[in-house]
C-alpha cells in the first residue's frame, strides 16, 4: 500500500456485466486471505442483470473497519464514461485514476491514466469478458495495493477450472499495459 | 466465499455467513423463494443442504415458503427461510400461525428499501416495526440484527437456538449492506455454538399436552409422525391443541405466548457498547447504521465531544434496561436509522422523557455517511 495511515479505499466502477463485482471480490480476498489485512467490500448496482450503473468499494485496513464504504477514494477505476463522470469527485486529490480508454473518451482529470482494457481483452485474450481481470492486473501494478503474488494466487484459485491460463495471461496483459502507461506519463 | 483453510481467514459475504451459521446450528430444512438482496442465502442452502442430508425446496412464493418451514419444523426439522420486504409482507399471516402454534422456525429478512417493490438492491431499515407487529393480534417476536459478517454467522445460530428454546419463530433482521457486504472473518471452529434443542415429551407420556407452559416452562414439542398425536390449529386453542372460546383459556394462551418472550427481554438483550463509560451524547443504533455511528463516535471524540454508541443486536423483545442505566449521565440520545423513525419510539418509551431523544433518518436508498451523523450530532449539541 502506498500510504501509512490505516485505511485505503478502492472503487471499481462501470456497468453491470463488466465483472467489477468479481474483480472487487478478488481484490478483497488477495488483501485479506494472503495479505493479512482487514477488508470490507460493498457493492451498488441497479435491478438490471446487465447494463446500468455498477460499482464496488473495497476498504483495506490494518485497523477495524467501521464505515464499510469509500468516502475518500485512493484508487478509482472507471470502465464507462458515466462512471468516470459520477465518481471522479470522490477521488482524493493525489488519488490514482485509471480509466478504460476504449470506453471513456473524457476522464475529466489530467492525471488520469487511460488503458484500453476492453480492447486489450478482445485482442490479446480473445474475449471482452477478460477486461475486468486485465484491469485488475493494471491497477495492482500501478497502486501496489496488494502483492502481485497474492493477486495471482487469488485469481487462479477462484476462476472456473480450465480458465486459469487465460486469466493468468489477462493479469499479465494488464500489468504490461500499466508499465507502458507509466513509461508514457513519466 | 473463499479463504485460507490453515488460518481459517475467509472473505465472506453476509448472506453466505448467515447460511454458514444456519448450517452450523443444525438447520436441515430450507424453503424459500429468491429475492434480492437475500437470494445468496437460498443459493447457498440449495447447494449445501443436499450434501449433508438436508432438504432445500424452492417454493412457488413466500406464503408457501413459510408454510413449508412451519410444516418441516412440526415434523422435527430445524427450518429456515430467507426473504426481503415484499416476501416478508406475504409471510405475515403464517408468522402469526407459528407464534400462536408455538412452532420454532427462523425467518431471515434482508431489508431493502420499500414500501412495495421499492429499491431491490438498496438498503433500508424500514421493517423494524413490521417485524414486531406485522402479523395481527397480540403476540411477541424475537428479532436479532447483525452488523458484521461474523455476527451473521453468530446471530443466525443464535436465532436457531432461541427458536428451539422458546418454541417460537425468530427473525434475523439484516439489511442490504450487511447481506451483500464481504468482510474478512476468522471462522469459528465447528461446534463453537451451543444451540438449544426444543423440549421433547417423554417416551410413552400418556398425558402429553403440547401447548401452554405449565409452571412457566416452554412445553415439550413432539414431532409429527412420532408416537405422540396432537392437534395444531391457528384457532386459539387449549393445552391439548383443540380450539377453545373459554375466556380463561383464551386469556391464558395469549398471555403465555407474549410473556414467555417479553418477560425475558432483559435476559435476551445483546448489546455492544463503544465509549459509553463517560459519554454524554449517546448514539443508539443497529445493523449497518451502527457501523457508521461507530465511525462517527470516533470522529466526535477527536473533536472533544463525549460521544458513545449503544448498538443493539437484540431488536425484539426490546430491553430498555441499559438505556435507563445510562440515562442519568446523558445530555441527549441520537438514534440514526434508515427509516423515518421506528426503533426510536422504543428508545423514547424506555427513557420516558428523562433524556431528550432525537431521530436521524435516511430513506433515499443509501447508507449514512459518517460525516452526516457527525454533523447532525454537532448541530444537536449546539442547539
Amino acid at each position: 500500500m502506498t500510504k501509512s495511515s490505516g485505511r485505503f479505499e478502492i472503487r471499481l466502477s462501470g456497468s453491470g456485466g463488466q465483472g467489477l463485482m468479481l474483480a472487487g471480490k478478488l481484490l478483497a480476498e488477495a488483501a485479506s486471505v494472503y495479505g493479512g489485512k482487514n477488508t470490507v467490500q460493498t457493492q451498488s448496482y441497479g435491478p438490471e442483470a446487465r447494463g446500468g450503473k455498477s460499482k464496488t468499494d473495497i476498504v483495506i485496513s490494518t485497523e477495524d473497519i467501521d464505515y464499510p464504504k469509500a468516502t475518500s477514494v485512493d484508487v478509482l477505476l472507471a470502465m464507462t464514461q458515466v462512471s468516470a463522470d459520477e465518481y471522479r469527485h470522490a477521488l482524493k486529490e493525489d488519488g490514482l485514476f485509471v480509466v478504460d480508454s476504449y470506453l471513456v473518451d473524457n476522464p475529466g482529470r489530467d492525471s488520469a491514466i487511460g488503458i484500453p482494457f476492453t480492447l486489450l481483452a478482445i485482442e490479446q485474450c480473445g474475449r471482452a469478458l477478460f477486461a475486468n481481470v486485465v484491469a485488475l492486473g493494471a491497477i495492482v501494478e500501478l497502486s501496489k495495493v496488494v502483492e502481485w503474488d497474492s493477486l495471482e494466487k487469488t485469481v487462479l484459485s477462484r476462476v472456473p477450472s480450465g480458465t486459469e491460463e487465460a486469466n493468468k495471461k489477462a493479469l499479465a496483459v494488464g500489468r504490461e499495459a500499466a508499465r507502458r502507461a507509466m513509461g508514457k506519463v513519466s | 466465499m473463499s479463504g485460507n483453510n490453515e488460518r481459517s481467514i475467509w472473505v465472506m459475504q453476509g448472506n453466505e455467513a448467515c447460511s454458514v451459521g444456519a448450517v452450523a446450528a443444525g438447520v436441515n430444512f430450507f424453503a424459500g423463494y429468491p429475492i434480492t438482496p437475500s437470494s445468496e442465502i437460498a443459493e447457498f442452502m440449495a447447494r449445501h443442504l443436499p450434501l449433508i442430508g438436508g432438504r432445500f425446496i424452492q417454493m412457488e412464493d413466500e406464503i408457501a415458503s413459510i408454510a413449508a418451514i412451519i410444516g418441516a419444523s412440526l415434523a422435527g426439522a430445524r427450518s429456515m427461510t430467507a426473504t426481503s420486504g415484499p416476501g416478508f409482507s406475504l409471510m405475515q399471516e403464517n408468522l402469526g400461525l407459528a407464534c400462536l402454534a408455538e412452532i420454532p422456525c427462523v425467518i431471515v429478512n434482508v431489508q431493502r428499501a420499500g414500501p412495495s417493490t421499492g429499491l431491490p438492491t438498496q438498503p433500508a431499515q424500514g421493517d423494524v416495526m413490521q417485524t414486531r407487529w406485522g402479523t395481527h393480534g397480540d403476540h411477541a417476536i424475537i428479532a436479532l440484527a447483525p452488523a458484521t459478517v461474523l455476527e451473521c454467522i453468530e446471530l443466525t445460530a443464535c436465532c436457531v437456538s432461541l427458536s428451539e428454546q422458546f418454541r417460537t419463530p425468530v427473525v434475523l433482521l439484516m439489511d442490504e449492506v450487511i447481506g451483500h457486504m464481504r468482510e474478512s472473518v476468522e471462522i469459528p471452529a465447528p461446534g463453537s455454538y451451543r444451540v438449544h434443542s426444543r423440549p421433547l415429551p417423554r417416551d410413552g407420556q400418556e398425558d402429553y399436552q403440547p401447548f401452554c407452559g405449565a409452571h412457566g416452562d416452554v412445553p415439550p414439542m413432539a414431532s409429527f409422525g412420532g408416537p405422540h398425536r396432537f392437534h395444531v390449529t391457528g384457532l386459539t386453542h387449549d393445552e391439548r391443541g383443540f380450539p377453545t372460546m373459554v375466556p380463561e383459556e383464551v386469556d391464558k394462551k395469549i398471555r403465555w405466548i407474549v410473556d414467555k418472550i417479553e418477560l425475558k427481554a432483559d435476559d435476551l438483550a445483546m448489546n455492544e457498547e463503544t465509549m459509553t463509560d463517560d459519554c454524554e451524547v449517546l448514539l443508539f443504533s443497529y445493523g449497518s447504521s451502527a457501523r457508521v455511528a461507530k465511525a462517527s463516535v470516533r470522529t466526535l471524540r477527536e473533536r472533544g465531544v463525549k460521544a458513545g454508541l449503544l448498538r443493539v443486536k437484540t431488536i425484539w423483545p426490546f430491553s430498555g434496561k441499559r438505556l435507563r442505566e445510562l440515562a442519568p449521565q446523558l445530555r441527549s440520545i441520537i438514534v440514526p436509522e434508515m427509516n423515518l423513525g421506528q426503533l426510536v419510539t422504543e428508545v423514547e418509551r424506555a427513557v420516558a422523557g428523562v433524556v431528550p431523544v432525537r431521530h436521524f433518518g435516511r430513506i433515499d436508498g443509501h447508507l449514512f455517511e459518517p460525516d452526516q451523523i457527525t454533523d447532525f450530532v454537532l448541530e444537536e449539541i449546539a442547539s
